[in-house]
């Protein structure tokens, strides 16, 4: 077993612990910020999704690349994380839709991957310590005090530019997209939906198109007068990665565009970047909520959800100004802010991920709250003008 | 919602006794339902007619009733107790199905009791065949084409429609009884027939074959304010076609896309919304492994075996919260145990594999069919955790205890590969291991070729098996490194390799012949449930071969004392091991605690209360093998290890563990030795001055020839096999027949006859040598006697024996199969004195420690002794709780040092109480074809009942009634009551009195010809009828007929399914007819049935006014 990936591979993290194990993937170096990811299924999304942007992940489920690869279920074009680590490596993936290994699609893009450690002591110092940043190498004469010095000094920069699209695309149907698997049931609206791409999940989008949406996406710094030539509908503010606070010119931005009386959904990033456009702060947590069993208490139905998350940030609750927004939502666990209702716009947003992919989709009834929310704006407007 | 303030006293129903599809499992659902109940101050009633369980202690609830479960006797402690609320779900399908009708005949509502955890339209909704293919319609899942009839022309016309291969289900049976699969027209008209007569509701379910997809489940827990969460997914390694109970299987799913895995998830829980399930729930899926496709198999509205393997699994209290959510919390409330900071609203993410291996009764029902199919067959099973699936499966294997190391069956060794891909098409308990042989061939014939391995093999195996390809790869992994452990130099590389496959060091020395110089010891994980994310305290751990291992970080350094005491448990409940030991471990566990010690368990049973995370200090989910003991000894460092409690799975460790300098705590390893030595033995008796049976002689078969080698052409073989033979019967001559033959390791029995004759001895061999047990086999005259057991604890001065034990049945019954009375009602006291100052010698001469159980046979005021053993036995825990002497806490504080006179139980025989109580052992016959039910000298039964009443005759009717007796016979339409009689000759005298009886209780009699005759010659008016042989009209037709209340069926030779006897036994098997194989049993039925007593007229006894 593993004949072909015996190239040993070193993770060196900033206290300067190593870990030992096989090369797969890319070889070379690379440095990010590590964070594990408890996901049992889904590593493809993972993987794909743009909020991973700089880091290194770990996923702590063992077994990895059990089931191939198969492209429809790609969150994006490419995979993001600078590294990847898992324990043991599927070299024999068994499943009707699988096209490739993970080896072997790692290795076209490029991502230097680490297996055969032990990734559950790996999760618990990171759980301890906190996130950190590390390196993982397959170089074996390498000066340690030089990596540890470019660990220390890694920061994840412009994310939000690298993974956002250069320009705008619009999605009418599925011809452009892979299909949802899961199917719809409920009404559908022809509504139009523009997307601020932070480095969004595909399935937002195919979460809107299978509502019966049309949707435009938009680079991360769309601006308000672009979105108002667009006469949208509904505005959503996707995920993506890094530190929010980073992000200034989208946060003038959306100061903006929430004036344009048009609702608006956040997710994620997107809700932290509009939390930001009204005054409160954001706080990087000791080693953030990944994965897809996070328990998320929704405040309006008194009910507690299974979400999907990958988030180092979160909204500080205590900074939102009570006349402004209410917290919606609760992480179950350690009670941070999972979501925000404002009160002088018509907008939400939601820490975790609705749209899964990979995780459940328990939550996805929140593109339905959007949408009537959409429907009761439309009506308001439509009073307004018959009123008038 | 918190609490529901108006509950205050809550009935908890139990499953009774272990049968096969119901076992341990709710003993620990039970269990942590009580104390859940009790955590809150409510107060708990309880019944359930088990008394081997940990639920009726004392301990667990208020009020116990060890009473028979049925709807009458519940009605009637419900009057007595007056409890305001039922618990329905933790019961299995018995509490179930009782509760339901209490709610349905409006008993509940009359009686102003809430029905808790769930309500009747759910379980209809879910249980109706055609309601719930109703209700998955409503809600757009799929469900597998199929019709419900309750007809034979009805199901046919339906196959019409579905077409062949077909599944036919019963409506309400446990574990499936009474289905299968059919792949011809004659075998779907034999199994639909069948199944309509098992079924309750003579309905049964016809249903499209999907065998060969993916068996999907998962364990789903739903809320009153419909928070929804699933706790697992389990993935059967055997797809669809083999009951999940007899399939291995694998949790998390491993071969699911996220994709996959969420379409299934989604669909478990619109099923449990759609159903409104408060509670626990699972649910069964085929998934289609070439598309996007799927079907409900099945959804089980309460905690099942599923779910106690998901709470294992995963460290998730399944039935503790399902138990909370039933008295009004909702998922949001209840803290997550295992963390102590997080809630229970959450899915547990794992870090890890878990594998679950059935434990099949095949050894001891050498007859029995061994094809697995939708009905279960498993008596128990075994659950090991590792990072990798290879390591998982290997430590299965070796904890199943089926005398394997690693995955290579011997017999399968000799087999050509076109006869193993013929054994792959055999779907059998043994198919994983036909399927490790041809990747092994595979291994080592691409090696020899110098060629990469193909996936040629893996495709045809694939191809007859179907069992997913990614299973199989990983079984190559396995094959692999033996044939390099066997071909290459063993570097620190290969040994590490094989060390995580889950490789034993004795295994890797023996393939690779070299000596281990630097041995890598185990390090250990937690499970707790969050893969990491959060720290937990609860201390639960499996064994890896990584280095850190966590599990120190909780080992204290001693202050000044070391106080760590390590219990082995007695891993997979089998027939003659069951749940009676996990009691002791239990209270073994609870004992140490009380004394100021830090108890650990090693254990590897999923289904019982000593693998729950905090029954002990510390919890080492790992085989009770020696190598893995060792290294939970090399972590913990305990001052002693206590093997006494965990049958003979932790005896057997006894020696190796005294060899390493491990102090065995209570009765020494000598003293163990002795016991199971039979020369030893004998030399201990013989200084004793105590008669063992007439005379024994040991005897050593030269040879054991390989069954294949066994015929014309094989001449020298043959020779040795004749010759052993020969000895045998100049053995058994000289002792004079009837005589007993057993391999001299025996536990419950097993492999072990009475022969009468020549011809019996030469079957026995032959099934000897087909076993290939290589013991030496013992002869021993038999003494038929009246058989006595005693139970006693010693110090190695003083003794205590609770209680004498008679048995109904005389000495040639396995104990376990015989109905035991407490205590004793026809000894004479100098008898008893006997059996006291016999077991006073035992005791003190072998410095026992702790418990001791020996058993005798009085005959002709002689008694001699048959068997002893220094250890825990099946009666102890009933023994405890009708006398109310807590024989294993006595039996730990005595390995500590103290002393009986100071513990307050006094010493020697302890007064019998004012109560008798019989114990009845139950069967699992119908689940097991071709197994001939005449009860003999090797165990039979799966479990126990027992009834307890002021007098005998009550409480054997009680006993009887628990044991499914039908003692009820004043309504005629219903009971015909006739008899059959069918005895062999040296029977024929003893029942002439006990068919009278039966005339006198207005019964009539049938029987065949001879026993007729016999009958009629001595005055005993009796129908013959024809034997099976005979003609048209004979006694399996008069069976059939429905007329016959009881059949007593002994004969001279049983077991082989070809003779007629055994044809009869089985046939009322397949009818629920009761049938009694020995006259002693009868005369005890008889003797019951003419008090005229049945459950409207004995008293309900709550055992903790005792």
């Amino acid at each position: 077993m593993y004949e072909n990936n015996q190239t040993t591979a070193r993770l060196i993290l900033s206290d300067g612990s190593e870990f030992l194990g096989k090369s797969f993937g890319k070889r070379g170096t690379a440095v990010g910020e590590i964070v594990f990811t408890t996901s049992m299924t889904g590593y493809l999304e993972t993987l794909t999704d743009p909020s991973y942007f700089g880091q290194i992940v770990v996923q702590t489920f063992p077994l990895i690349g059990n089931y191939g690869v198969s492209e429809a279920d790609s969150e994006s074009k490419k995979a993001w994380p600078s590294g990847y680590v898992v324990r043991e490596l599927c070299q024999n993936p068994s499943n009707f839709r699988s096209q490739k290994s993970l080896n072997q699609w790692l290795g076209e893009q490029g991502v230097l991957s680490i297996w055969g450690i032990d990734t559950r002591k790996l999760t618990r110092k990171i759980r301890e310590k906190g996130v950190m940043n590390c390196a993982i190498t397959t170089e074996k004469y390498i000066d340690k005090s030089d990596i540890l010095d470019q660990i220390r000094k890694f920061k994840i920069k412009d994310a939000v530019k690298c993974v956002s699209i250069k320009s705008q695309h619009e999605y009418q149907d599925f011809s452009n997209i892979s299909k949802p698997f899961e199917k719809y049931i409920g009404r559908k609206k022809n509504f139009k939906i523009c997307l601020m791409d932070f480095g969004a999940k595909q399935n937002i989008i195919r979460s809107l198109l299978q509502r019966g949406a049309s949707v435009i996406t938009l680079p991360h710094n769309a601006t308000a007068q672009q979105i108002k030539r667009l006469k949208p509908d509904g505005i959503m503010l996707s995920n993506g990665p890094g530190d929010p606070a980073e992000n200034v010119e989208i946060v003038s931005n959306l100061k903006k565009i929430q004036k344009l009386g048009v609702p608006i959904f956040g997710i994620c990033l997107g809700h932290q970047l509009l939390a930001l456009a009204n005054g409160a702060k954001t706080k990087k947590l000791k080693y953030g909520h990944r994965g897809a069993n996070q328990p998320v208490i929704d405040k309006t139905l008194g009910k507690t959800f299974i979400t999907s998350q990958n988030h180092g940030y979160a909204v500080v609750e205590e900074s939102l100004e009570k006349d402004v927004a209410t917290v919606s939502h609760y992480n179950a666990n350690d009670k941070t802010c999972e979501g925000i209702e404002y009160k002088k716009i018509p907008a939400f947003t939601v820490q975790f991920h609705p749209e899964a992919c990979a995780g459940p989709l328990d939550t996805s009834y929140l593109f339905d709250r959007f949408f009537r929310l959409i429907e009761k704006n439309k009506n308001q407007k439509e009073n307004f003008r018959i009123c008038r | 919602m918190p609490i529901n303030k108006d509950i205050k006293k809550v009935m908890v129903i139990g499953s009774g006794p272990i049968v096969i599809g119901q076992a341990a499992e709710f003993d620990y659902a039970g269990t942590q339902a009580c104390r859940a109940l009790k955590e809150e101050g409510l107060e708990v009633v309880l019944v359930n007619s088990n008394p081997a369980t940990i639920m009726t202690d004392k301990k667990m609830a208020d009020h116990i009733y060890i009473e028979p479960l049925l709807e009458k006797s519940i009605e009637k402690i419900i009057d007595l107790e007056k409890p305001d609320s039922l618990l329905s779900t933790l019961g299995g399908q018995t509490g179930l199905t009782i509760s339901m009708k209490l709610a349905k005949s409006g008993f509940l509502e009359s009686r102003g009791v809430r029905l808790l955890g769930a309500r009747p339209e759910t379980i209809d909704r879910a249980e109706d065949r055609e309601l719930f293919k109703k209700t998955m319609k409503e809600i757009g899942k799929p469900c597998i084409a199929s019709c419900v009839v309750e007809k034979v022309d009805d199901a046919l016309k339906c196959l019409e429609t579905i077409g062949l291969p077909a599944i036919i289900r019963p409506a309400f049976t446990l574990g499936g009884t009474g289905g299968g699969i059919a792949q011809t027209r004659e075998e779907f008209l034999q199994i639909a027939q069948n199944g309509l007569m098992q079924s309750p509701i003579n309905q049964i379910l016809v249903e499209k074959c999907v065998s060969g997809w993916k068996e999907i489940e998962f364990e789903v827990i739903r809320d009153a304010k419909s928070n929804v969460i699933t706790v697992c997914s389990m993935e059967n390694f055997d797809p669809v076609g083999v009951h999940t109970g007899d399939s291995i299987v694998v949790a998390p799913a491993l071969t699911l896309s996220d994709k996959e895995y969420q379409l299934l998830r989604k669909a478990s829980i619109d099923i449990i919304n759609k159903l409104e399930v408060e509670g626990g729930c699972n649910c069964q899926f085929a998934l289609n492994p070439d598309k996007f496709e799927y079907g409900v198999i099945e959804v089980n509205p309460r905690v099942s075996r599923s779910s106690a393997l998901a709470s294992k699994a995963t460290g998730y209290p399944i039935a503790k919260v399902a138990t909370k959510i039933a008295i009004g919390y909702t998922l949001d409330e209840i803290v997550n145990q295992v963390t102590g900071t997080t809630y229970a609203c959450f899915e547990p993410s794992l870090d890890y594999v878990v594998v679950k291996f059935p434990k099949w009764p095949f050894d001891k029902f050498v007859y029995a069919k061994r094809t697995l199919g939708t009905q279960m067959k498993a008596t128990g099973e075994v659950m090991s955790i590792a990072p990798s699936f290879e390591q998982a499966i290997m430590k299965s294997v070796r904890g199943a205890e089926l005398g394997l190391e690693t995955l290579g069956l011997p017999e399968y060794e000799n087999l050509s590969m076109d006869q193993l891909f013929e054994q792959l098409k055999i779907v059998d308990d043994r198919r994983i291991f036909a399927v490790y042989e041809a990747l092994k061939r595979d291994c080592f014939a691409v090696a020899e070729m110098k060629e990469y391995l193909t996936s040629d093999v893996i495709d045809k195996i694939y191809e007859i098996t179907k069992i997913d390809r990614w299973f199989l790869y990983k079984l190559r992994n396995l094959a692999n490194i033996e044939h390099k452990l066997k071909t290459c130099e063993l570097t620190e590389d290969l040994y590490i390799k094989a060390k995580n496959m889950g490789f034993l060091d004795s295994t890797i020395e023996q393939f690779s012949k070299t000596k281990i110089g630097n041995k890598k010891p185990a390090a250990f994980k937690m499970v707790d449930t969050c893969a990491a994310e959060f720290a937990a305290t609860t201390p639960y751990f499996y064994s890896t071969y990584d280095d850190e291992n966590e599990a120190l970080e909780f080992v204290h350094p001693s202050e000044g004392q070391n106080k760590r005491v390590l219990v082995l448990g007695s891993g997979p409940i089998r027939i003659g091991q069951g749940i009676e030991f996990d009691y002791c471990c239990v209270h073994c566990v609870w004992a140490l605690k009380d004394m100021g010690y830090e108890a650990i368990i090693c254990n590897n049973n999923p289904e019982t209360v000593s693998t729950d995370f905090d029954t002990a200090d510390r919890l080492y989910f790992d085989p009770v093998s020696i190598e893995d003991v060792e290294n939970v000894i090399e972590t913990e460092k305990p001052l002693g290890v206590v093997v006494q409690f965990g049958g003979q799975t932790a005896i057997k460790l006894t020696k190796a563990l005294d060899d390493m300098g491990i102090k065995i705590l209570g009765t020494s390893a000598e003293a163990i030795d002795i016991a199971e030595d039979r020369e030893k033995f004998d030399k201990l008796l013989e200084k004793c001055g105590i008669p063992r049976p007439k005379s024994s002689s040991v005897f050593e078969p030269e040879i054991s020839p390989a069954p294949e080698d066994i015929d014309d052409k094989n001449y020298e073989n043959n020779l040795k096999f004749e010759k052993t033979c020969e000895k045998s019967i100049e053995a058994a001559k000289k002792l004079g027949y009837p005589v007993i033959l057993r391999p001299s390791y025996v536990l419950g029995g097993q492999n072990m006859i009475i022969a009468h004759s020549d011809k019996d001895i030469y079957e026995y061999i032959e099934i000897i040598v087909k076993n290939k047990l290589g013991y030496p086999i013992l002869i021993d005259k038999y003494v038929m006697g009246i058989e006595v057991e005693v139970d006693a604890i010693c110090d190695g001065e003083d003794f205590l024996i609770p209680g004498i034990m008679e048995h109904i049945e005389r000495a040639g019954i396995h104990s376990g199969d015989s109905i035991s009375v407490y205590p004793a009602q026809n000894l004479s006291s100098k008898i008893k004195e006997k059996i006291v100052k016999y077991t006073k010698r035992l005791a003190i001469s072998l410095e026992v420690k702790g418990l001791i159980n020996i058993q005798y046979v009085v005959y002709n005021d002689d008694v001699y002794v048959i068997e002893v053993n220094p250890r825990s036995s099946r009666t102890v825990p009933y023994i405890s709780k009708v006398t109310g002497v807590p024989m294993v806490d006595l039996a730990t504080k005595i390995m500590f040092g103290q002393k009986l006179k100071d513990l307050g139980f006094g010493t020697g025989l302890y007064p019998a109480g004012e109560y008798v109580a019989v114990k009845v052992p139950v069967f699992s016959f119908e689940k097991l074809h071709n197994v001939d039910t005449q009860l003999g000298p090797e165990m039979k039964s799966t479990g126990e009942v027992l009834g307890i009443a002021k007098n005998f005759e009550e409480a054997l009717v009680k006993g009887l009634m628990a044991a499914g007796y039908n003692m009820d016979h004043d309504d005629q339409k219903s009971n015909p009551k006739c008899v059959l009689i069918t005895v062999r000759d040296t029977d024929k005298p003893d029942c002439v009195e006990l068919a009278r009886n039966f005339r006198e209780l207005g019964f009539e009699l049938f029987a065949t010809p001879k026993t007729a005759a016999f009958l009629n010659k001595h005055m005993t008016p009796c129908n013959a009828i024809q034997k099976i042989h005979e003609g048209e009209n004979n006694v399996l037709k008069l069976i059939e007929s429905k007329k016959i209340s009881y059949v007593i069926s002994t004969s001279a030779k049983g077991r082989n399914p070809a003779r007629d006897s055994v044809k009869i036994r089985r046939k009322t098997v397949e009818l629920s007819i009761p049938c009694l194989t020995s006259i002693d049993t009868a005369n005890a039925l008889v003797r019951s049935l003419k008090t005229k007593k049945n459950i409207d007229n004995v008293e309900m006894i709550d055992i903790t006014t005792i």
